[in-house]
């Protein structure tokens, strides 16, 4: 496992206590975990997602990340209409391991109080969250 | 110091099973017909199933070489946590194949069947004279199953009183089929932590315990392999509130003949035939989960029971409390056959000299490994001890490690990562049919292990080196599942 | 006891180094008012012929070929077991081991559930099977479940021909949660009545049985568009694995879910159980699946291996969100199947399949021919109703006394069908006993 300082936690992102990220757009705002979250599951065999078009509240669970012999749920960091799924994920689910911020990406949100986002943590209180 | 049973040998190949054989071979043979042919309407007819062709001898070699890769407690020590390895008399096999049982219809007009039922009937209360409980039955088919029954009794119970519950209380130590279990009936499993000492404190169950709760589901000995010394408290509190009393008895076999689990006020509890009265595991069931209840429950339990008339027996279905059928007939009678033999071999006395030995067992494996290994909790044990890894994670080696090397000594590993209250834990359960030396073999081998984690914590973290095959990707398995051929 | 192999000395020994000076002191942890004052009350103990004696006895008092005539099947069926299953399924190696967790050591019983599922994929035409359930009944209530989970609906409909047992269990299994069950009707052919399938709304399941409880085949095709009009899942249960020897698989069909009873493949009948829950669907449903799964991987040098795979789906992984409570399955019964399958082979088990058939049917033929009443017109496998009218009970009886079970009263689990039986008749049943059984039933 990872040390808090090899962690790859990037600047423009805004992160949740159960270690979603969400990165804040005009549009609808993309959510995964972060690289902490990836490397404590170590490699992850199936992501489950929710249905496009699905109603969450923060906090509430939109789905699911298992490794061979844990299963952890995802919280809504924000509250918000699910606007997309990464569909990638279904065949590949290695690549929240390999690229959590990018191409593991796991669903788009059309934020219903963009309020949330500001009270979600920047990079340096996540890394002090973290211990670092 | 005698070497360790683990070596290597020839281990032959064997290609998946419609690798062998040809098209046009049989390995079995069909009676002449002696009836006229009366071809079925093709439009109902398939093609029949793609079975491979294979002669008896393909058949019986395919099998026999699959076997050797496989090591069961006829091979040798299985010390594995909570399961009960002990040794599957010989002889169990031999009442189970009888013709009278294994060719028994389960429909037979009772007076056909007496022998049958009297061997259900016989059992029952031969598992209520080992628990102490009022009424047993044989339907449930394994341990999950007995819980699911159990939970429906509570169920129905609270159903009868006019109120159902919708929590259940269960232990930070249970097994993950008692919350599954709970979930089926439709209740909410809460979990109450054990104290520091590893038991139950009976302040934290009564701050769960109300109204809306249907009891608690509790593990007893508990899987760090401590008897449960507040129970009678615990049960008290749980009772006052109008809750029953769940006991998982997956771990019976510490204290046959000396605990009374009515007296420690135990409601109902199953038990597992196939851990405490040595019915072979089969490589994952056949099993068997009886429960046993007090009286008064006794009408929610399933049907059909057993009755008695007179000299004769038979079976009754109508019983409008019951929580209804289980299975497909009435359990896993072939299953009830062994135990049957195992009790009436052993005895009253036995029995209680099995639960005897293999808590000395225990403590015989624990006090010769606390040395080497972390004992997460320092007290005289059951039936079963709990370590962890925390002396060899200096040595990034782990429980995993540790488990995989002890098989190039020639040992099943124990249960690791259970109770999950226990970080890596390594939970070793000897049962009371390992004698002595068997024990110095198993101790000896952690101890070189413990050294070998020292020395040389690459060949442990590379371990098994000697097996068939070594360590096998479950991250592709899982990722992109493979399931048939 | 032979069991038990310590020696007084070494009991002292082992307590020196327990700390202890009797075996008593181990249990110093249990409190008195815990304890049990009395010895249990057992029978004294048997030795080993003296536990061959008692119980020779009592397998003695049970009705069983070639003594006796059994024309029962009803979900448990008569079938030669050849001698080859036995030995090889004897074998310790499979007999005594565990579930196979530790798969270095565990590749015989893995490899062997592997080619289960797989030979029980093409058995049942399903795209993916499970390592086994405890039986027909449970793997129909767990596949009922899955559909609710699936579909997330809360109703089901589950055919009257389907067994009577299963149908109770199903209840058992789905009334606490507070799903409801509604029964299809059946029609005067012996099949399952499908109209209602459109009215009920807001079904999970429409679940059918075939070959169904009368022994008819039912039309699944037929189902499988009620049940897809209606939304729901199609599940269909079977009780006689042989008969697929013959019929068209379920899932070709158009079964979502296929769960039945492997008894037939070269399991004892042993009064009921242990018997073998098959349980089947498609790919894509694989992680709403109940019960364990074995998959194929390799090692860390390449080499072919099998593993328990999808395990987050279990109790001992998801807890009360499981797909089911089940851990330890029916794993040795499936053993026996896939080692039974294998020896009767695509050319044997067709051959045996059209042997039973034509012994029921034989024995059908000669029924009607001597003045029965055949109820229903459908087409069966190796069972079948017969109407023996009112007042036949008193034969029956006469006839049970002599050894002969003439069938299965319906009256009990259908009581529109007073004085119908339900008859078995499978390879083992020969020519001469179908005769005298015919001969007997009509004087």
């Amino acid at each position: 496992m990872k040390e808090i300082n090899e962690l790859n936690l990037p600047e423009d992102l805004r992160y949740a206590e159960d270690h979603e990220w969400l990165r804040p757009s005009e549009g609808a705002a993309r959510i995964g975990i972060s690289d902490y979250a990836q490397d404590q599951l170590g490699d992850i065999v199936y992501v489950e997602l929710p249905a496009v078009g699905r109603r969450l509240n923060k906090g509430e669970e939109f789905g699911t990340v298992e490794s061979v012999k844990a299963v952890s749920s995802l919280y809504m960091p924000v509250g918000g209409e699910v606007a997309a799924v990464n569909g990638q994920l279904a065949e590949a689910p290695e690549l929240v391991n390999t690229d959590p911020y990018g191409q593991g990406w796991m669903i788009e949100v059309k934020v219903t109080d963009p309020a949330e986002i500001e009270v979600l943590m920047d990079r340096p209180a996540y890394s002090k969250a973290l211990g670092g | 110091m005698n070497p360790s049973p683990g070596t290597t040998g020839l281990i032959l190949n064997e290609p998946l099973l419609w690798e062998r054989g040809r098209p046009g071979r049989r390995g079995a043979s069909l009676p002449a017909a002696d009836v006229p042919p009366s071809p079925l309407e093709t439009e109902l007819c398939g093609e029949g199933p793609d079975f491979p062709d294979l002669s008896e001898v393909d058949l019986v070699r395919h099998f026999t070489r699959l076997s050797t890769w496989n090591y069961g407690v006829d091979t040798g020590f299985y010390p594995l946590g909570s399961c009960t390895m002990k040794y599957n008399p010989k002889t169990h096999e031999r009442q189970a194949a009888l013709k009278g049982f294994a060719a028994a219809h389960p429909l037979l007009p009772a007076p056909l069947c007496q022998g049958a039922l009297r061997l259900i009937w016989e059992l029952e209360n031969d598992l209520a004279a080992i628990t102490g409980m009022d009424a047993v039955s044989l339907q449930p088919a394994a341990g999950a199953h007995g819980e699911l029954a159990g939970m429906l009794v509570l169920h129905a119970h609270h159903a009868h009183q006019g109120r159902q519950r919708s929590k259940i209380v269960i232990p930070d130590t249970a097994h993950g089929t008692n919350p599954a279990s709970a979930a089926l009936c439709g209740y909410r499993p809460v979990a109450v932590a054990s104290g520091p000492e590893g038991v139950l404190e009976p302040a934290a169950v009564e701050a769960l315990m109300d109204e809306e709760t249907a009891g608690i589901m509790v593990t007893n000995p508990n899987t760090l392999g401590l008897f449960e010394t507040h129970i009678r408290e615990i049960a008290a509190i749980v009772h006052a509130k109008g809750g029953l009393v769940y006991a998982d008895g997956a771990n019976l076999n510490a204290v046959m003949g000396i605990v009374d689990m009515a007296a420690i006020g135990v409601d109902v509890i199953h038990l597992n035939l196939h851990k405490t009265f040595s019915t072979p595991h089969g490589g994952g069931g056949p099993g068997s989960g009886p429960i046993c209840v007090r009286r008064h429950l006794e009408p929610f339990l399933p049907v059909p029971r057993v009755v008695q008339d007179g000299d004769r027996f038979h079976l009754e279905t109508d019983r409008p409390l019951s929580i209804g059928r289980m299975g497909s007939f009435h359990g896993h009678f072939g299953v009830m056959v062994k135990a049957y033999s195992y009790i009436r071999s052993m005895g009253a006395e036995g029995l209680r000299r099995a639960s005897e030995l293999a808590v000395l067992n225990a403590n015989y494996v624990k006090e010769n490994l606390k040395k080497d290994f972390h004992l997460a909790y320092d007290r005289p044990c059951m039936h079963e001890c709990v370590f962890s890894d925390e002396r060899q994670a200096p040595f990034k080696v782990t429980t995993l490690d540790m488990a995989k090397r002890l098989m190039d000594y020639g040992f099943h590993p124990p249960t690791i990562y259970f109770p999950l209250v226990v970080h890596g834990a390594i939970m070793i359960e000897p049962t009371e049919t390992e004698s002595k030396e068997d024990l110095d073999l198993f101790v000896a081998a952690m101890q070189a292990i413990a050294e070998e984690a020292r020395t040389d914590p690459e060949k442990v973290r590379n371990a098994p080196h000697r097996t068939k095959v070594r360590r096998l990707d479950e991250v592709t398995a899982a990722r992109k599942p493979c399931l048939i051929g | 006891m032979r069991y038990l192999p310590h020696t007084s000395q070494e009991i002292e020994e082992m307590l020196a180094v327990a700390g202890v000076n009797r075996l008593a002191d181990l249990f110093a942890t249990v409190p008195e008012s815990c304890r049990r004052h009395s010895p249990m009350d057992l029978p004294a103990p048997l030795s080993e012929w003296a536990l061959n004696e008692r119980m020779d006895a009592l397998a003695a008092r049970t009705a069983v070929a070639p003594e006796a005539k059994v024309f029962l099947g009803a979900g448990s069926y008569d079938h030669f077991i050849p001698a080859a299953v036995d030995a090889l399924a004897g074998r310790s190696e499979f007999l005594t081991a565990y579930t196979p967790y530790q798969p270095e050591i565990s590749q015989g019983t893995l490899q062997a559930i592997y080619e289960y599922q797989t030979l029980a994929c093409r058995l049942m035409g399903t795209e993916v099977a499970t390592a086994s359930h405890y039986d027909g009944a449970t793997a129909l209530a767990e596949a009922l479940l899955m559909a609710i989970r699936k579909t997330e609906r809360r109703r089901v409909a589950v055919s009257r021909l389907v067994h009577p047992h299963y149908r109770q269990v199903a209840a058992t299994y789905l009334r606490p949660a507070g799903y409801e069950i509604v029964e299809l009707p059946y029609r005067p052919d012996g099949t399952t009545d499908l109209s209602a399938v459109g009215r009920e709304g807001d079904l999970a399941a429409v679940a059918l049985q075939s070959p169904n409880f009368f022994g008819c085949i039912e039309d699944l095709a037929a189902g499988a568009a009620a049940a897809r009009g209606a939304g729901a899942m199609l599940v269909t249960g079977f009780t006689e694995a042989l008969a697929y020897g013959l019929l068209k698989n379920p899932a070709s069909q158009g079964a979502d879910i296929v769960a039945g009873e492997g008894q037939s493949l070269g399991l004892p009948r042993s009064f009921g159980g242990p018997g073998l829950g098959m349980l089947g669907t498609r790919q894509a449903h694989v992680r709403s699946l109940p019960g364990r799964l074995v998959g194929k991987t390799v090692d860390q040098e390449g080499r072919q291996g099998f593993v328990l795979t999808l395990a987050t789906r279990e109790q001992h992984i998801r807890r009360e969100r499981a797909t089911s409570n089940i851990c330890t399955n029916n794993s040795h019964c499936a053993l026996r199947a896939v080692m039974y399958m294998a020896a009767m082979g695509k050319t044997g088990f067709r051959e045996l399949a059209a042997l039973n058939h034509d012994k029921a049917a034989y024995l059908k033929q000669a029924l009607a021919g001597a003045g029965h009443r055949i109820p229903f017109a459908r087409p069966t496998f190796n069972e079948f109703v017969v109407d023996f009218g009112a007042g036949f009970e008193a034969i029956h009886r006469r006839l049970q006394d002599a050894g002969i079970v003439a069938g299965l009263p319906l009256a009990p689990d259908y009581p529109d069908l007073e004085g119908c039986y339900l008859l078995c008749a499978t390879e083992t049943a020969k020519r001469q006993d179908l005769d005298l059984l015919v001969k007997e039933v009509s004087q």
